[in-house]
């Protein structure tokens, strides 16, 4: 259910209204080919052996009784693959199987080729790995204070990763100033994807030297690079197809060992190999949520008005660099997209542990700060006796404003949907009036339409998109771009078809394939429909402004009287159709042009002059604010959600149907590591590595969820259109947090909220103690000092 | 992908041609009804039998019929086969009218699916559940091994030299709140033990069964005046194991509460009685003092152990919460206090 | 019209003896319509067999220890977990994956739902939820909202949030009610 308040909307015929997706056919009858359904002769099974020990040094590899198992082909270690590689080019810390050191149970420490899973799985058994134990860190805390073998040699002291400070505008003079100052602290919990599809690759090379990986991965251009590197053959040798993929959500966006590892018993068996994860193992590959510690402090005017924010954030990174280094800067990167704020403060760092690696999980990075921000919004609100709304309201960013960090806002609907979702949820009238035990709180948020920077840096296109017709009417389309579910597929054919006068099923796609389609970077940042989607137009404006010249000429008509409609060329006035799609493209080619046109897109140039100014900045941000009602049993702790409002604006809704679809699974997503999911540690393992143990929500968790589209019309949107995959996420977890205090009046300053931490808080209030659960310290971490950082011109002042 | 170990497999056709080959085949043969509990176990490594002995085919285990002699008091009794699945346990109009809180806990039992596959026999027969014992062998020797693998220490009470894991079943509670009769068949005739009997206080031995016998049929008798309930504890609203599981059955005459049963379950071994408890609602008019009383008794009785979801200081709290509204709503069924009040608060009653 | 299909045999179980029990069996099974005979090792699972055997890779894995709802298969009419079933199991009885569901020419209204109403998003759990909620409508031809919620718990999705799924089945219901055709789920030959 929702509803659209939309700006002017112009005639489309595809675009803005409700369409099915062009792949959900083979969806719903099973004939869609994910990485395990694509067929393959001669096939070898390739297993990974995975380290039972958090932290130890490998001291041999012993592979006889494995190999001389029957039905086994090779068998491979670090050794073999001694290149290192990583989806950041600062760092490149991963081999596809461990090389001197093995850094969290279950890092792959050697893959065997078999004829089938079993005689693996049995020879695996035979494998024998002479370790040397070493001591663990499984918090950050162990890590900072550790003195034993670091877990990079090359890392910072005390397992620092990164850190990062920086200071815009004079912040210590706004918290001196400030009539009311705030701070908390919080700790986000860690999650995992939990795509349902669990990984899978098939690699096969050819006798003259070219691989190919199908894969499912959302990120086949830097698979590409990766496999490249690690393998060391030309980018050009290295073809990467994105298979149909069972889920994403940031845990398939690098390359990953079962890849590599894949692909070098592909080269040395001579055979195709593929290499499928199990649930667990799944896990262990991980690349989810950071589990991070925040620190906030606010000043503020009586009025409400912010003067200041500081944020500090330290993320546990696990046992890799991953997206590690964006992640960390993108902990501090949003708060002055979604906020005026005139002074703003940023520390943050990640810390190596011995643990599954963390990387980017929708949101990257920038849901714990947020749940940190919108909560402790709600705690000064209070203070200074506003209401949630009010003093969001009081604060929000200017529409085409620029930030103190150096972040360009173009369009920006906080207000409306700030607005809407208060008024269709009656969120003032029952805000502190609903009995004990129901409450309702409110949050908003911020996030990226992709990336303005891309992760290596080139001056390139961020995606190309090639359109090829012909005399029949078949108009081919390629873009790397690579579907995930989120329904990129259908938006490259929607806005190519709407722009050509066609019908959906006219437009034959050829995606996520570094061979057939040029580079698109992928699917993380929520950059697809916005990047892929314009250089998408700009490729069918070329063409159809070729067919329209040639037919303007032939029949001595102005260009502009003309328009492609329903399959014709067609006259704009009266709409009446004058030639076929297939005539007119015959035409055109007759007078010499070659049906073909090109269409990129580059952001334009964003970041602020500092380093670290590459993270953040976006050609276009989405906002979204959410109300959650809860019923908590005020004996049990239990917290219900019932209803949820989301409001969210994208721009432009090129599908409402998959709109709405993203906004109703981003809020799924958000309620899961609000309430349930926690990627968690017994010691050195994994407390529950599998589908039951990880608590994801169920349809008789999840209750209604109203979806409300507020349209701004980007002005560098296609068609106005910016993301929707993850923004709806975001304000989710704080407006629980928010509406269990609403409820109960005790405050859980800690994800998930689970029932036994709002009980201790129900217990502490009943003693009438402070009724707070939540972090009582932050990481004895030292910060570098302060890059102070002058702000943009037009940025908020004081 | 993970896949099962090899096994050879045999599907008799009768209740003496299996009860048979157990004896022929001893402890290297696992018993099959509905899978879902043995085959992860399967997968996991945490059992590898040679022999897998289905009991699909087998009709004595199958049906439910109506007693033919009248039972204590002019109840109905109703004899459940061990293979009824949970599902038609949830939908049996004579379960439903006179024994409903087997369907409730029936229901509340993992998934739809799971529960059209899932036998009886199997939930009361389900193998004891444990954070460190329900994983796969690459953890299970990270972790050390417990002593309910091939370990020998367990690793959530190091100290202790027993085995804690968690009984898992959400029948069995209930089960044994109503003093059902559970028909044993083995290689020395039958036998008929209280559902209480079935089990025993030890994570890596908790049922009663010797070797070679098969659960066969489960009888439930209905004294008149009866009432029961039953609460579960889990994380997710579906597929969740009980984090805890709280059964009561009171047998009430006039106001006067003549029997009291309180059973938990998933804080030990097996679904521990709550003696307690049982003596200050036996022979007493059940009043709101009575039912915190007795609610505070299981709070104390109860020792959960950090092996299944959610903390062991969470679930002995809400064990005191469950059992009082265990009794109030199993009271809100007794047709003379028909009137009493109470809805039941929000949150997932289970 | 039967065809045999012999499954692959890992080395490690080229070893036969005379214990008791088979370490091998045939099983005569109708898949969506078709009579099948495979002969496989005892400790097959439907899944495996239904992927691997006979190549109908509509049924998915996410977790192969019932944990997920994935691998929702219909045996006799009524949703088995593919990944805890033994091939055994199946002796004699009708199987419908998510293949068998509808034809192209007459696609099942759940499958016409689903499209209209995007409840695939990436898919993977789509063949489980379609084959769940046609056992579902095939016994309860109105459910409401939290009858559907209630029958498809089993399932997990990770894209959709379950809104449009649950959206989708009522949908369908409706077309069926509204005469749509419907074939029976699993009763088909």
């Amino acid at each position: 259910m929702s509803s659209t308040g939309s700006t002017r909307t112009p005639d489309f015929t595809i675009i803005g209204h409700r369409r099915s997706k062009v792949d959900a056919w083979p969806k719903v009858t099973g004939r869609a080919n994910y990485a395990d359904d694509l067929p393959f002769a001669h096939l070898l099974y390739a297993r990974l052996l995975r380290s039972p020990h958090a932290h130890a040094r490998i001291r041999a590899i012993d592979a006889t009784r494995a190999l001389a198992v029957p039905g086994v082909t090779a068998v491979i270690s670090g050794a073999d693959l001694p290149v290192p590689y990583g989806i950041l080019p600062v760092s490149q810390d991963e081999h596809g199987l461990a090389v001197d050191k093995v850094r969290f149970v279950g890092d792959p420490v050697a893959a065997i080729a078999a004829e089938d899973e079993e005689t693996a799985d049995h020879a695996m058994g035979l494998i024998v790995v002479d370790y040397d134990v070493l001591t663990a860190c499984m918090t950050v805390d162990e890590a900072l204070s550790a003195t034993g073998d670091p877990i990079h040699a090359n890392g910072k002291a005390n397992n620092v990763h990164k850190r990062v400070a920086l200071e815009f505008g004079a912040v210590e003079a706004a918290f001196e100033a400030a009539a009311h100052v705030r701070e908390d602290l919080f700790f986000y919990g860690g999650s995992n994807h939990l795509a349902l599809e669990e990984h899978a690759a098939v690699a096969e090379y050819s006798p003259d030297g070219r691989l190919t990986l199908w894969s499912s991965t959302q990120t086949p251009h830097y698979v590409q690079r990766a496999l490249a590197k690690a393998l060391q053959l030309p980018e050009r040798r290295v073809r990467v197809v994105a298979s149909v993929i069972g889920g994403g959500f940031g845990g398939k966006t690098e390359a990953l060992p079962h890849e590599v590892a894949a692909a070098r018993l592909a080269m040395i068996t001579g055979r195709p190999v593929k290499c499928r994860l199990s649930r667990e193992e799944v896990f262990y590959s991980h690349r989810g949520r950071h589990p991070m510690h925040v620190q906030l402090r606010a000043a503020a005017r009586v009025d409400g008005t912010l003067t200041g924010l500081h944020v500090r954030t330290v993320l546990d990174g696990g046992a890799y660099g991953s997206y590690g280094v964006a992640s960390t800067y993108y902990s501090g990167a949003l708060p002055p997209a979604t906020y005026r704020l005139p002074a703003y403060r940023f520390e943050g760092a990640r810390v190596f542990t011995n643990k599954p690696p963390c990387g980017p999980k929708r949101g990257h990075g920038t849901p714990q700060p947020r749940f940190g921000l919108e909560v402790l919004l709600d705690k000064l609100a209070e203070d200074l006796g506003l209401d949630p709304l009010a003093i969001r309201l009081k604060n929000l960013v200017a529409e085409d404003s620029v930030t103190v960090n150096h972040l360009r806002v173009t369009s920006c609907g906080l207000r409306a949907c700030l607005e809407r979702v208060a008024d269709a949820s009656g969120f003032l009238d029952k805000h502190r009036r609903l009995p004990r035990g129901e409450g309702v709180g409110l949050a908003a948020s911020c996030y990226l339409s992709g990336a303005a920077l891309p992760i290596y840096w080139n001056g390139l296109p961020h995606t190309t998109v090639h359109i090829q017709a012909d005399r029949t009417g078949t108009v081919h389309v390629a873009c790397g771009a690579t579907d995930i579910g989120q329904g990129s597929d259908s938006v490259l054919a929607s806005l190519v078809a709407e722009v050509l006068g066609l019908d959906l099923v006219d437009i034959q796609l050829d995606t996520a394939d570094t061979a057939l389609a040029a580079v698109d970077l992928g699917s993380y940042s929520s950059r697809v429909t916005f990047m892929m989607g314009n250089a998408a137009l700009r490729a069918a404006e070329n063409l159809r402004e070729q067919v329209l010249c040639a037919v303007g000429r032939e029949l001595h008509l102005p260009t502009h009287r003309l328009i492609l409609h329903s399959g014709q060329v067609a006259l704009r006035d009266e709409r009446s159709p004058i030639m076929s799609w297939p005539d007119a493209l015959q035409l055109t080619q007759a007078s010499g042009a070659v049906l073909a046109a090109s269409g990129t897109y580059a952001p334009p140039p964003l970041a602020g002059p500092y380093k670290g100014a590459g993270v953040g900045p976006s050609p276009a941000y989405s906002y979204s604010a959410c109300v959650v009602h809860v019923n908590v049993d005020a004996e049990t702790g239990q917290v219900v959600p019932s209803e949820v409002w989301l409001a969210h604006d994208g721009g432009r809704a090129l599908n409402p149907t998959q709109v709405e679809g993203q906004i109703e699974g981003g809020v799924y997503m958000g309620l899961g590591e609000a309430l349930w999911e926690e990627q968690s540690f017994r010691g050195p393992l994994h407390a529950g590595p599998t589908a039951l143990d990880y608590k994801t929500p169920t349809a008789l968790d999840m209750p209604i969820v109203h979806c409300l589209l507020v349209e701004t019309d980007d002005r560098e949107g296609p068609f106005g259109a910016k993301e929707v995959g993850q923004g709806p996420l975001l304000p989710v977890p704080p407006a629980v947090a928010n509406a269990v205090y609403d409820a109960v009046g005790v405050r859980v300053d800690e994800v998930p909220i689970t029932p036994d931490k709002v009980l201790r808080a129900l217990d502490r209030q009943a003693r009438g103690q402070p009724a707070r659960h939540g972090p009582r310290r932050f990481p004895d971490i030292a910060y570098p000092p302060l890059t102070v950082v002058e702000p943009p011109a037009g940025a908020p002042q004081l | 992908m993970l896949h099962l170990p090899s096994f050879r497999y045999l599907a008799p056709r009768s209740l003496s041609e299996a009860v048979g080959l157990l004896a022929e085949l001893g402890a290297e043969a696992q018993l099959l009804a509905g899978g879902t509990d043995l085959l992860p176990l399967l997968k996991r490594g945490q059992l590898s039998p040679r022999y897998l002995v289905a009991l699909a085919g087998v009709p004595e285990l199958s049906g439910i019929r109506t007693a033919a002699e009248a039972t204590v008091r002019d109840g109905s009794g109703l004899t459940l086969g061990a293979l009824t699945s949970i599902a038609e346990l949830t939908r049996q109009p004579v379960l439903r009218r006179h024994f409903p809180v087997i369907g409730h806990a029936a229901s509340l039992i993992a998934t739809p699916t799971l529960r059209s596959m899932g036998t009886l026999g199997g939930n009361l027969c389900l193998d004891t559940r444990c954070t460190y014992v329900n994983r796969s062998p690459l953890w299970r020797e990270a972790a050390g091994d417990c002593l309910k693998c091939t370990g020998d220490v367990c690793r959530v009470a190091p100290g202790d030299d027993r085995c804690w894991a968690a009984v898992s079943s959400d029948l069995a509670p209930a089960m044994i709140a109503l003093d059902a009769q559970i028909r044993i068949a083995g290689p020395r005739g039958e036998r008929v033990i209280p559902a209480e009997a079935l089990y025993r206080d030890d994570g890596l031995s908790h049922l009663t069964l010797s070797a070679g016998e098969i659960v066969v049929d489960v009888q439930l008798l209905r004294p008149t005046g009866v009432c029961a309930s039953y609460m579960k504890l889990r994380p997710r609203a579906s597929f969740d194991f009980p984090s805890l599981g709280v059964a009561v059955a009171l047998r009430m005459a006039k106001d006067e509460c003549e029997n009291a049963r309180v059973v938990v379950g998933a804080v030990a071994s097996r679904p521990l009685r709550i003696a307690e408890a049982e003596v200050i609602l036996t022979g007493h008019v059940p009043t709101a003092e009575r039912l915190s009383a007795a609610a505070d008794a299981v709070h104390r009785a109860i020792r959960p152990m950090d092996n299944v979801d959610l903390p062991p200081g969470y679930r002995r709290q809400v064990a005191r919460v469950f059992t009082e509204r265990a009794l109030q709503h199993a009271l809100r069924q007794v047709p003379a206090r028909a009137g009493a009040n109470g809805a039941l608060t929000p949150g997932r009653q289970n | 019209m039967k065809s045999t299909i012999v499954a692959t045999v890992p080395p490690a179980l080229q070893v036969d003896d005379s214990a008791p029990g088979d370490r091998w069996l045939t099983v005569d099974m109708t898949v969506n319509g078709v009579p099948r005979m495979l002969r496989a090792p005892a400790h097959r699972t439907l899944l495996e067999a239904l992927r691997e055997d006979l190549g109908l890779t509509g049924t998915k894995h996410g977790c192969e220890l019932g944990e997920c709802g994935a691998c929702t298969v219909l045996v006799d009419g009524q949703p088995r977990l593919g990944c805890l079933t033994l091939l055994a199991s199946v002796e004699g009885r009708t199987v419908t994956t998510v293949e068998g569901l509808g034809t192209t020419a007459e696609p099942h209204p759940l499958q016409v739902a689903f499209v209209d109403r995007g409840a695939a998003q990436c898919g993977y759990c789509t063949g489980g939820m379609l084959l769940t909620a046609a056992a579902l409508l095939a016994d309860n031809a109105d459910p409401t909202e939290a009858e559907v919620r209630a029958a498809l718990a089993g399932n997990l999705c990770r894209c959709t949030g379950y809104a449009s799924i649950v959206a989708a089945v009522r949908q369908a219901a409706r077309m069926v009610a509204g005469g749509a055709s419907h074939p029976r789920s699993g009763a088909q030959g």
